[in-house]
């Protein structure tokens, strides 16, 4: 538990360093400018990075597993139905994209809407072996893609850009109008999640136990899935998909901090994320140049540990 | 008390558990026997509010289990299901201490630690109390999970075969701590066994399902004999009397076809 708090301190420290790096080294032109400008990017990613972190790691607690993430399980082309939707019926210049607020929303909304119906109908019936599980999200995943795909074709080229703004938003320019609004969402989940910290424990202990401890699984069931679904539609929303950052932080953090409590492991995934966020971001921008995007390299590198999980967890059944 | 009322559970077509009604008396070892698939686990998880019943009712002291919040029945009744795996690592102490979840929240105070080492001394776990479950035997590890549940110091106790992938040495010493609980400390205990000669030996009285019917209920001495036993199994069972025990020696039975 001790080695467990200095591990958080060093993370924080670690985290730390990397936004005021990110904020003050090698400001060219004026401070006033760029400065701000610095510090919403920054501020999208710690909110996206804790957000999707968190989200992760309840996520797995309920639904039992270290593989599956609401990004895998199809949420994230989800969110591109929804903008593609918007922008084939409604048009670039409707009040449901100008208005970023209500664009935000919706996709928010739809979001939650899709996991719900998906988890209503995977996880409460008999489990399904994980495999299935996956199988069905990657298909959904593909089928959602290619309908996009299909309206994409649809739309007018020059809306079709714009939609493109939408789908491909990576860290350097996030909408900086709604940072804020995702704050609050990411906030009010905190609340949540200290309150509930405890029963989370309880169901890593599986259905059965939880309920014999006196949680009430089904309720809290669908409470943490609304939960994780709201966290991972606003991240996704923010900046646009990182399908594998989740994967990541969440197995690193259960690998380093070896523990049952979850204000530990949510503490410490969070960490981690902000640092792979902010320091990936701080490396690519002054080192590499702006080469490539931080989700390329992030999906890349969850990519390849992903299916490091799974040929581990094949090995481990067999 | 705990009175099953016109208990029925269906799953597609196949009726698991089909009308049963019985009741379970205070300060008893209740047995509950019977073949492959006669529904007794799903019996125990109906009364346990793990499953919810097609149709009939749990009354807990009159309180039908479905009117129960969740937490004040978690006070008064504990249920250990058969499979115990476990998607975390844990000490043995951290798994007990989780039965104190109900009066603790998660904090747990000088008098929840104090039920916790009573727990593992009962089971014979303080030696181990800080090894990590996935490194024990399996019965080892159903021990710290019966630890768990005494910890949560309820009055009534539902076990589902907790002898499973136990030796006869652990098997015996289980059924007698049991027995201790309900003698010494005035629990109930409810417990899906396989071999009837533990049912026998140790339990007070006996439910016997078969196709998810009540065949059987009523004191073990009524039961364990010849007659009872072909109707509940279809084989015929001599029993041997032993130091007042009653063993069914079935090893060699002639059994019927149904």
């Amino acid at each position: 538990m001790r080695n467990n708090s200095t591990k958080l301190i060093i993370l924080a420290v670690i985290a730390i360093i990397f936004i005021l790096l990110y904020g003050f080294y090698d400001i060219k032109g004026g401070f006033d400018y760029a400065f701000p400008r610095r510090m919403i990017k920054v501020g999208a990613m710690v909110v996206t990075g804790i957000a999707i972190a968190y989200s992760t790691v309840v996520f797995q607690t309920i639904t039992q597993n270290r593989i599956l993430t609401p990004s895998v399980m199809g949420l994230d082309s989800m969110y591109e139905v929804v903008q593609t939707l918007i922008f084939f019926f409604a048009g670039a210049t409707s009040v449901w994209v100008v208005n970023k607020y209500l664009n935000f929303s919706v996709a928010i909304i739809a979001m939650v809407l899709f996991a719900l119906l998906l988890y209503r109908f995977l996880f409460r019936a008999d489990k399904y072996p994980i495999f299935l599980l996956l199988l069905i999200g990657m298909i959904l995943g593909t089928l959602l893609g290619n309908f996009v795909t299909f309206l994409q074709v649809l739309i007018d080229p020059v809306e079709y850009l714009s939609l493109q703004n939408l789908l491909f938003a990576n860290f350097s320019k996030v909408n900086g109008d709604l940072l804020l609004f995702a704050a609050i969402i990411l906030l009010i989940a905190f609340i949540y999640g200290f309150r509930i910290m405890h029963k989370l424990d309880v169901m890593n202990l599986g259905r059965e136990n939880a309920i014999n401890l006196g949680v009430n699984y089904d309720r809290m069931m669908m409470n943490i899935l609304i939960l994780s679904s709201v966290l991972i539609a606003t991240a996704t929303a923010l900046v646009g998909p990182i399908t594998f950052l989740g994967l990541i932080v969440a197995n690193l953090a259960y690998q380093l901090f070896a523990t049952y409590k979850h204000i530990i492991l949510i503490l410490g995934a969070s960490l981690i994320s902000v640092i792979a966020l902010v320091g990936g971001q701080f490396l690519l921008e002054h080192v590499f140049e702006l080469r490539t995007t931080l989700s390329v390299i992030v999906n890349f590198v969850g990519g390849i540990y992903f299916i490091y999980l799974l040929l581990k967890e094949s090995r481990a059944a067999g | 008390m705990i009175e099953i009322k016109g208990l029925t559970k269906r799953f597609g077509k196949k009726t698991v558990v089909d009308n049963v009604t019985a009741k379970i008396q205070p300060r008893t070892i209740t047995s509950f026997i019977g073949p492959n698939g006669a529904g007794k686990s799903t019996l125990l998880s109906m009364v346990s509010r793990l499953l919810d019943a097609d149709t009939g009712d749990v009354l807990l002291d009159q309180t039908s289990v479905k009117k129960w919040k969740s937490d004040r029945f978690a006070k008064r009744v504990s249920i250990l299901k058969q499979s115990n795996y476990l998607n975390v690592r844990l000490t043995v102490r951290e798994l007990v201490s989780f039965g104190r979840y109900p009066y603790s929240k998660g904090r747990l105070t000088d008098e929840d630690e104090k039920f916790v080492d009573q727990a593992l001394e009962y089971m014979n776990l303080t030696d181990i109390q800080d090894q990590f479950l996935d490194e024990l035997s399996g019965g080892q590890r159903q021990r710290a999970f019966i630890a768990m549940v005494i910890a949560q110091d309820t009055d009534y106790i539902l076990l589902d075969e907790p002898l499973n992938n136990l030796d006869m040495k652990h098997s015996v010493q289980i059924m007698k701590i049991l027995r201790k609980l309900v003698d010494e400390l005035g629990k109930t205990v409810v417990i899906v066994l396989h071999d009837i000669n533990f049912a026998s030996v140790y339990s007070d009285r006996i439910v016997a399902l078969k196709n998810g019917k009540l065949v059987k209920d009523g004191p073990t001495h009524e039961i364990i004999n010849s007659k009872a036993l072909r109707e509940i199994y279809d084989m015929d069972i001599p029993i041997h009397e032993q130091n007042g025990c009653r063993i069914c020696v079935y090893f060699n039975s002639h059994t019927h076809a149904n």
